[in-house]
């Protein structure tokens, strides 16, 4: 389903990812924790293309950029548009309503028509649990209700695999339930997914592997609980005492 | 001030010839106004703005020589004087054989003026965007253009709109700056009809009232705009 093979990411002098090797089955449930500035962020942007890898390979489903050569920009927009990604500051559109958000991308990518666009953005939400929010502009919505018009925006693209950046991580306590709510049911549903965060319960309940990144590199993957129970390296068990 | 004063109401006379010339110098003005300083002004405005939203996307753009045509444009246009750059158009130009109407050379020259200015607004603007608008727009799929179009330009319209009534609101006012060249707009015939009657002071008068009254109604239809387009934002 997802395969990255030697990926690495090099911000003129800062070398980032140092050779990222990860494969993902179809309907998995990735997590990824690390300490911050240990690339989680930049890792997910170069699935999603907002960042460009220095060099390594990328494969979703049947599709792969090999970045080692250079990559035609044209490859780009239909490789994005196998992940759905959900920011950590939700990014919405803030001159659009929530069900606008949703139908921005199937109206203006794909040119599918309104009125079917317009069901599906409305079952998107409420899915969500915001069908009675349609009109609302973000303004107007709490943080945990504009991350799941994230979520949903997302999602009407169709995408194979969704990628959560720290997706609670700006929301107050009591709003990182409902978020993370609506994760696990998409991940129930058998959703691929990739997440960022320190939701140790999420991961717990939800994910089929925890995979600990730092300083650039894959440290440590492993099932949830042998993670948390019985981490191997001792980079692993410092940074789980520190956010237990 | 005191001696006009004086001098006019020891005159009945003169008052109500005074109000006879107001009177009948009203229509021309408004005349001019009609034909000649408000459609300068729209047309010269919309031209500006298309010019400027180029030269604004050219100056943030990756290529080079657009970024450098682009900036040139920029600080010949600001660093020269607007009745320089008419002058140029006008009375310039017809020694190499180029040789434009009164009108349209003020609506060239008002244009390369206002898409100057504008397009440092219209730059800010869209630099004010946060960056996670754009990379919200490429996730779900769009190109630059689709972005630009659909979720950076509508909401950096909304951050220019003050300083773009503003701009708009100036325009207003040079426009009499086309008297010089021939336009026949309003300031112009002020000039005319003060050059038969030597009532200097009153027909300027006459003619700045009138300007300050179109500027009054634009800054409250400005105020009405600005509202209207907040209210997607607390
Ligand atoms: N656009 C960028 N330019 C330069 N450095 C960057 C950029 N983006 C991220 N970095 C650096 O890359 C490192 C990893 O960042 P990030 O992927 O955001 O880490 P994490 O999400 O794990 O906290 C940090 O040191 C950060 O400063
Ligand atoms: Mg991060």
């Amino acid at each position: 389903m997802i395969s990255i093979k030697g990926l690495y990411k090099r911000f003129d002098q800062l070398e980032v990812l140092k050779g990222i090797d990860l494969e993902v089955e179809k309907g998995k449930v990735v997590v990824v924790i690390g300490p911050s500035g240990s690339g989680k962020t930049t890792l997910l942007r170069c699935l999603n293309i907002l960042e460009t890898p220095t060099s390594g390979s990328i494969e979703i489903e049947d599709q792969t950029l090999d970045f080692s050569s250079s990559v035609s920009k044209k490859a780009i927009p239909p490789f994005r548009r196998l992940t759905g990604m959900v920011f950590q500051s939700y990014n919405l559109f803030p001159h659009m309503t929530a069900l606008e958000n949703v139908m921005e991308g199937p109206i203006t990518v794909k040119k599918e028509s309104k009125e079917a666009v317009r069901k599906k953005a409305e079952q998107l939400l409420s899915k969500v649990g915001l069908g009675d929010k349609l009109d609302y502009y973000p303004f107007q919505l709490s943080g945990g209700q504009q991350q799941r018009v994230g979520i949903a925006r997302a999602l009407a693209m169709e995408p194979k695999v969704m990628l959560f950046d720290e997706p609670t991580s700006a929301l107050d306590p009591e709003l990182v339930g409902e978020v993370l709510k609506v994760m696990k049911d998409l991940a129930n549903e058998g959703m691929t997914m990739i997440v960022v965060t320190h939701e140790m319960r999420f991961a717990r309940e939800a994910a089929d592997e925890v995979i600990f990144m730092d300083g650039g590199f894959i440290v440590e993957r492993g099932k949830p609980e042998d993670m948390f129970t019985s981490p191997k390296e001792e980079r692993t068990k410092q940074f789980l005492r520190l956010i237990q | 001030m005191k001696m006009f004063l004086n001098s006019i109401i020891a005159d009945p006379e003169r008052v109500s010839r005074l109000i006879d010339i107001a009177q009948s110098s009203l229509q021309p003005l408004l005349k001019g106004a009609i034909l000649y300083t408000i459609p300068l002004t729209l047309i010269t405005f919309v031209c500006g703005l298309i010019l400027a939203v180029l030269t604004a996307l050219a100056r943030i753009s990756s290529v080079k020589p657009l970024q450098i045509i682009a900036r040139i444009y920029v600080s010949a246009i600001r660093g020269t004087p607007l009745l320089v750059q008419l002058f140029i158009i006008f009375y310039g130009l017809p020694t190499i054989g180029v040789v434009i109407d009164p009108f349209p050379s003020a609506v060239i020259g008002f244009s390369l003026n206002v898409g100057a200015y504008a397009s440092e607004i219209i730059r800010a603007a869209i630099l004010s965007i946060p960056k996670g608008q754009w990379e919200a727009g490429y996730s779900i799929g769009m190109s630059y253009p689709q972005t630009l179009k659909r979720i950076i330009l509508p909401q950096a319209s909304r951050v220019s709109l003050p300083p773009l009534s503003n701009t708009f609101i100036s325009l207003v006012k040079d426009t009499s700056l086309a008297a010089m060249i021939l336009v026949t707009e309003m300031f112009r015939r002020a000039q005319e009809i003060a050059a038969t009657n030597y009532e200097f002071l009153l027909l300027y008068l006459e003619v700045a009232l009138i300007y300050w009254v179109i500027c009054f109604i634009l800054s409250i239809v400005q105020g009405r705009l600005e509202k209207r387009m907040d209210r997607f934002v607390s």
